[in-house]
C-alpha cells in the first residue's frame, strides 16, 4: 500500500503535532488507506498557514467550481448554489461515495481553466455573468477548444456538474449542501419532514 | 464445510421468499433463509433523498452495494458495459424484505385476461407470448391470502375491470389526494372508472402495526412505523416465531448443488464473513428475483445439467420482462401538492384490456410524491437543465405538477435474457448477470397508446403544458424493478422451466417462488402476484411434503 500524503506529512513534521491533530491524523491515515484515494486524506495540505477549507479541491479549483455551480443555480430573490453550500456537498462526496469522480473533476476543472484562458484570456470566475453563461454553453455543446479536452467529454463533465449541483442544492442538508434548507424554503416544503400530522385534505375531519 | 441438514433452504428474503419461509415453517419444516443483504433499519436510511432507493445517488440504501455486485449489460450495438447496481442495470433491492421495504406498495391483482393473452388476443409475431398454466380463478384464493396476511387497503366498488373477489379488502382504501380527486372527476366525465389504488399499507391499524402516518418521503424509503407492509415486518417475523426458521443475512448463494441423480442436495454460499459454506437440505426454493434466480440456476452446473440447473432446454433466463412505464405530465393553474404521502391515490384500469386492435394495455395512476431532486428530472423535452430558467421551473411548477403514469403489459421474447458473463465476477468470484436482448417492438406501440390516453385525461382535467413520459425511441433492455419471466412456468417442459407449482420440470426438489415464474407480467405492478404465487408454491410443497414426496 502506498503511503498517503498525510503519512508523509506526519513523517516530516512530527514536532508540530498536538495530541488532537495526531489522533485525527492517525484516523485519516487509516481511512486514507482503506479508501485507496490519497487525494482525500483531509489533512493533505496540513502544515500550511491558511485554514484548510476543502477536503478534495484546491482553493483555485473551488473558486472556479463555485462560479460554475452558481451559473447552474444562480441567486435571485432566493439563494443560489453558492449560498446553499453546493461546493461543500461536492467536495465531501468526492471524498466519500464519489471517489470515482475525482479524476473527472481534477481534469475537467483544469481543462475549463485552460479553455477560458484561451478563449477569454482570463479566469472563468472573473468573467461577467453573461460571458460565464456563454462559456458553459460552449461546454454543453462540445464547442470548447478540443485540444484541452482530449479524451474527456466537455458535455459529459458539465452534465456531471449539473447533476451534483442539483443534488447539493435540492438534497438533504445532512450532506453539506442545501444550507439553511434553502431549496426547501424556495419550494415551500416543510423541514424537518413533518411526521404524524399529515392528512390529505379530503380525509381531514370537519 | 457442510452444515447440518435442514428441510428447506430458501434463497432470498424478498416478496416471495418471506412468504414461503412463513408457510413452510408453520407447516413444521425446518427452514433456513439465505439473504445477501441485512435487516433494514429506518435509522440507517431515513428521509434523505440522496439515500432513497429511487434516487440512490450515494449507492443503494437497501442494497445491493456498488462495490461487490457489478453486472454486465449489452448495448444495442453489442458492446458490453459493467453496470453498478445504483446506476440501474435492472437490479432489485438487496436486504431482508427485498423490494418490499422501499417499494411504492401498490397491491394489484392481475386481471383474468392477463393469464390468457394468447387465448384472448392470438399469437404475436416474433414473441414467446403464451397463456399461463393457471388462470385467475386458481390464483384468487392466494391473492386473498396475500391481501389478508401481508395487509392491503383498498376498495373496488368503482372498479368494474378487476376479476371476481371472494372477500372484500381487509382494510378500507386510502383517501384520495387533491391530484387524485381532480383526475377522478375528469376520468368520470370521460366515462372511465377511476378508483382508489389498493396499497400494501395500513390505512388503519392492522396485524399489530399502526396506520400510515403519510410522510412525504415514502416510495424509495423504509417506513418508520412499519405501516408499509413487506416480508420483513409481516411474514418473516411470523416464520421466526415458529422456532423453525432461521434467516442468515449477509449470505451470498453461489450454487445449488445438484447430484448425479439430478436432485438438489445443498446450497453452496458465502457467509457474512466471506467463508464458503454448504447448507444441505431436502429441498431448495429460489426466490432471488427474476435476474438473480436465473443467474443462480445458470451458475449451478452439474453432470446432468451442464448448462445450469433445469436448463437442458435453454429456457432459463429467457423472456426477461419488466414494464415500460408510460404516461403524461402537465401543470394545473392551482396548487395541487399535498404534504402527505404516499401520494399515489387514484387508479384507472379501463385500458388494461379491450383496446380495439391492440394486444393488452396498461394501467394509469397518479404518482407518488416527487421530492425536489427527483423533480429536477421531471421535465418537458425542451426545458432548460440549468440557469435561472431551471430554477424558475422548479419554483413555478413543483406544487402544480399533475402526473398520470403506469406499467404497460410487455410482450415477452426469447432474445431478452439473463445469462452469466464469461469474464466478470462479483466480489465472491461468482460469475455475474449478463443482460442482453431488447423489448418487443410492440411494447413501444402500446406505450404510445397509453401515453395518449394519459394525455387525454390530463387535458380533460384542465392541465396545460402537457408532455408524454416514458416513451423511448430505442427498444432497450427490459427488466428493472418489475423484472419477471426468466423461469416461466408451463405444462410443456420443452418451452418452460417449472410446472404450474413452481417445481422445476427436471429437478423435483427444486422450486422457484418469485416473478421468474410469470409467463407474462400483466399491465400492473407485479408484487401482489409474486406474493400470491409464493403462497401457491408453498401450498404445493406442503401437500407434497405430507406424502414424503421430496424425502
Amino acid at each position: 500500500m502506498q503511503p498517503t500524503r498525510s503519512e508523509s506529512a506526519a513523517q516530516t513534521q512530527p514536532e508540530a503535532l498536538t495530541r488532537r491533530t495526531a489522533l485525527k491524523l492517525s484516523a485519516a491515515v487509516i481511512l486514507g488507506g482503506s479508501f485507496g484515494a490519497g487525494a482525500c486524506a483531509g489533512l493533505s495540505r496540513w502544515g500550511r498557514s491558511e485554514p484548510q477549507a476543502y477536503r478534495f479541491f484546491t482553493g483555485d479549483e473551488a473558486t472556479l467550481l463555485i462560479a460554475m455551480c452558481e451559473q447552474i443555480i444562480p441567486r435571485d430573490d432566493a439563494p443560489g448554489a453558492t449560498d446553499a453550500g453546493v461546493i461543500h456537498y461536492i467536495d465531501r462526496q468526492l471524498c466519500g461515495p464519489y471517489t470515482r469522480h475525482q479524476a473527472t473533476y481534477r481534469r475537467g476543472l483544469d481543462a475549463m481553466r485552460q479553455t477560458c484562458a484561451r478563449v477569454y484570456q482570463t479566469r472563468f470566475e472573473q468573467l461577467d455573468f453573461k460571458r460565464q453563461t456563454a462559456a458553459l454553453w460552449l461546454l454543453e455543446t462540445n464547442q470548447a477548444p478540443a485540444e484541452f479536452w482530449s479524451g474527456a467529454s466537455q458535455a459529459g463533465f458539465f452534465s456531471l456538474v449539473i447533476e451534483h449541483t442539483r443534488q447539493g442544492f435540492y438534497g438533504s442538508p445532512r450532506h453539506g449542501g442545501n444550507l439553511n434548507y434553502a431549496s426547501y424554503r424556495m419550494l415551500g416544503l416543510a423541514y424537518p419532514n413533518p411526521i404524524g400530522q399529515n392528512r390529505y385534505a379530503a380525509a381531514r375531519p370537519g | 464445510m457442510s452444515l447440518s441438514k435442514v428441510n428447506v433452504v430458501i434463497v432470498g428474503a424478498g416478496a416471495g421468499g418471506g412468504i414461503v419461509a412463513k408457510e413452510l415453517a408453520q407447516a413444521g419444516l425446518s427452514v433456513v433463509v439465505l439473504e445477501r443483504g441485512e435487516w433494514p433499519h429506518y435509522d440507517n436510511n431515513n428521509d434523505d433523498e440522496m439515500n432513497s432507493q429511487r434516487t440512490p445517488c450515494h449507492g443503494n440504501p437497501f442494497g445491493p452495494d456498488d462495490k461487490r455486485h457489478p453486472r454486465v449489460a449489452i448495448g444495442d450495438d453489442g458492446s458490453s458495459h459493467i453496470v453498478r447496481p445504483s446506476e440501474g442495470g435492472g437490479i432489485n433491492a438487496g436486504c431482508v424484505g427485498g423490494g418490499t421495504v422501499s417499494y411504492g406498495a401498490m397491491a394489484w391483482r392481475f386481471m383474468p385476461q392477463d393469464f390468457r393473452l394468447v387465448s384472448t388476443y392470438g399469437e404475436v409475431k416474433d414473441s414467446t407470448l403464451a397463456d399461463w398454466p393457471i388462470g385467475y380463478d386458481e390464483l384468487e384464493p392466494y391473492y386473498e391470502k396475500a391481501e389478508y396476511e401481508v395487509g392491503v387497503s383498498g376498495d373496488y366498488t368503482n372498479n368494474p375491470n378487476s376479476g371476481p373477489r371472494a372477500k372484500p379488502f381487509p382494510m378500507p382504501a386510502f383517501p384520495m389526494n387533491k391530484e387524485g380527486r381532480l383526475i377522478e372527476e375528469a376520468a368520470k366525465r370521460m366515462g372511465l372508472h377511476p378508483f382508489p389504488v389498493p396499497m400494501l399499507r395500513n390505512s388503519v391499524p392492522y396485524n399489530g402495526r399502526p396506520a400510515c402516518i403519510h410522510m412525504r418521503s415514502c416510495v424509495g424509503f423504509a417506513c418508520p412505523v412499519n405501516a408499509k407492509a413487506g416480508s420483513h415486518n409481516t411474514v418473516l417475523p411470523v416464520a421466526l416465531a415458529t422456532g423453525n426458521c432461521q434467516v442468515r443475512t449477509g449470505c451470498v448463494a453461489a450454487e445449488i448443488v445438484v447430484d448425479d441423480h439430478g436432485r438438489a442436495r445443498a446450497v453452496r454460499y458465502f457467509d457474512a464473513n466471506g467463508r464458503a459454506q454448504e447448507q444441505p437440505a431436502d429441498l431448495v426454493v429460489v426466490s432471488a428475483s427474476a435476474t438473480e434466480t436465473a443467474r443462480l440456476l445458470l451458475n449451478s452446473k452439474s453432470k446432468l445439467f451442464p448448462n445450469g440447473a433445469g436448463n437442458n432446454n435453454d429456457w432459463v433466463g429467457r423472456n426477461l420482462q419488466g414494464h415500460l412505464y408510460v404516461g403524461a405530465n402537465g401543470f394545473m393553474e392551482e396548487e395541487i401538492y399535498e404534504e402527505a404521502g404516499p401520494g399515489c391515490t387514484v387508479g384507472i384500469s379501463d385500458f388494461n384490456h379491450g383496446n380495439a386492435g391492440l394486444v393488452g394495455g396498461g394501467l394509469l395512476c397518479n404518482e407518488f410524491i416527487d421530492l425536489p431532486y427527483h423533480f429536477c428530472h421531471n421535465r418537458p423535452p425542451d426545458a432548460a437543465r440549468w440557469g435561472k430558467a431551471h430554477k424558475d421551473f422548479q419554483r413555478r411548477h413543483y406544487k402544480h405538477l399533475a402526473r398520470l403514469i403506469g406499467p404497460v403489459q410487455e410482450i415477452p421474447n426469447f432474445s431478452a435474457r439473463v445469462s452469466v458473463d464469461p469474464v466478470v465476477k462479483d466480489a465472491w468470484g461468482i460469475p455475474v448477470c449478463r443482460l442482453s436482448g431488447h423489448r418487443h417492438p410492440y411494447d413501444l406501440q402500446l406505450g404510445e397508446f397509453m401515453a395518449e390516453k394519459a394525455e387525454g385525461i390530463l387535458k380533460e382535467m384542465g392541465a396545460t403544458g402537457i408532455w408524454r413520459t416514458g416513451i423511448s425511441r430505442s427498444l432497450g433492455l427490459s427488466g428493472g424493478q418489475h423484472q419477471a419471466g426468466t423461469c416461466r412456468m408451463g405444462n410443456d417442459p420443452k418451452t418452460s422451466v417449472t410446472n404450474s407449482h413452481g417445481q422445476l420440470h427436471e429437478i423435483d426438489n427444486l422450486f422457484i417462488a418469485d416473478a421468474s415464474l410469470h409467463v407474462t407480467n400483466g399491465g400492473f405492478n407485479p408484487v401482489l402476484t409474486i406474493m400470491a404465487l409464493a403462497f401457491r408454491v408453498s401450498a404445493g410443497i406442503t401437500a407434497g411434503w405430507k406424502g414424503s414426496q421430496f424425502k
